[in-house]
């Protein structure tokens, strides 16, 4: 961590000395990404703290966990629909999902389909791509997320995140 | 208006979880720090990696490694590009359209737009924070290969 972080202060010093205006434009995109993340984390921990100590393990690990088979996997992709935000606000839901019993494979539907499923993001696709273009894709992108899933569960994946502290 | 509601969903929440059990709260609180101190010199510095990145792939660069021009190579230079870079869909989009117009391959935009989301080498290391290196890893490796078939297919199909 100390290395990235003095590889981005020496990357930063070097942009503003050779090209100002760019170093000016790349710390006004950060302070926008900054400000996105601070209106959308907070709210996100509270609710996943009161997840953590009122919802009952047994209600997620029936909904979610190791034996809850396709009907699993569709409560993980509507868990990961129904929600918006970055990708980075979905990495606590999984760990406070996977802590409560769920199971390896939901988890990565949940991250999946977060990343990829949210119906303001196909609206778009359909404005500007096209509606054939954007059904296509989603067509293509369930059974991959499915694929891609079960690929890591068969691979016995074991999770070595700070879900353990 | 997401937002909003996200903030007044954890207000009330909170509300009701501190009158009914103290204890409880000041668990959830907890914990809510807990993830909080784990996340927030990392996203501090995936926040200020991408704001850096992006100085440099404008979208003019973007529409240039993609466009009609970047030949049989430009699928897989638009998919790794689409895992670099993290832009919000509403700039993401119209910018994949206008691309799209100006003669570029369904392949490559499909195979751009597919990687941009569901590919993050910026939030990998955050990523493994949370499930470890080798989850990560194969998460993002697969949905790389697995973006790359489905902008294949799509060029055969459209």
């Amino acid at each position: 961590m100390p290395g990235v972080l003095l590889g981005l202060v020496i990357g930063t010093f070097i942009l503003f000395v050779l090209d100002r205006g760019k170093g000016i434009s790349a710390m006004l995109m950060a302070k926008r990404y900054l400000v996105e993340m601070l209106f959308i984390l907070p709210p996100i921990l509270v609710l996943l703290g009161l997840f953590e100590s009122w919802v009952p393990k047994t209600w997620v690990e029936k909904a979610m966990g190791p034996g809850s088979g396709a009907r699993g996997a569709a409560v993980s992709v509507l868990v990961g629909t129904a929600a918006m935000g970055p990708l980075y606000a979905a990495f606590p839901v999984g760990l406070a999902l996977l802590k409560k019993g769920a199971s390896v494979f939901n988890l990565c539907v949940f991250l999946c389909a977060w990343a990829s499923i949210k119906i303001p993001m196909i609206l778009f696709e359909v404005k500007f791509l096209g509606a054939e273009f954007a059904i296509l894709r989603l067509a293509l992108t369930i059974p991959s997320i499915i694929i891609i899933s079960g690929l890591l569960k068969t691979f016995r994946m074991n999770i070595t995140g700070i879900q353990r502290s | 208006m997401f937002t909003e509601a996200l903030w007044i969903l954890a207000a009330g929440w909170l509300a009701f979880s501190f009158l009914k059990n103290r204890e409880k709260t000041k668990n959830a609180l907890g914990f809510s720090w807990k993830l909080f101190r784990g996340m927030a010199l990392p996203v501090l510095l995936t926040v200020w990696a991408i704001g850096l990145l992006l100085a440099f792939l404008t979208p003019q660069v973007i529409a240039r490694t993609i466009g009609p021009e970047s030949g049989a190579w430009g699928v897989l230079a638009a998919a790794v590009l689409g895992s670099v870079v993290l832009i919000p869909a509403f700039i993401a989009f119209p910018l994949a359209g206008a691309i799209l117009n100006q003669g570029a391959s369904i392949s490559a935009v499909a195979a751009f737009v597919t990687t941009l989301v569901m590919v993050g080498i910026l939030t990998a290391p955050l990523e493994a924070k949370f499930f470890g290196w080798r989850f990560t890893l194969w998460r993002n490796g697969l949905s790389f290969v697995f973006a790359l078939a489905i902008a294949f297919m799509m060029g055969r199909i459209l």
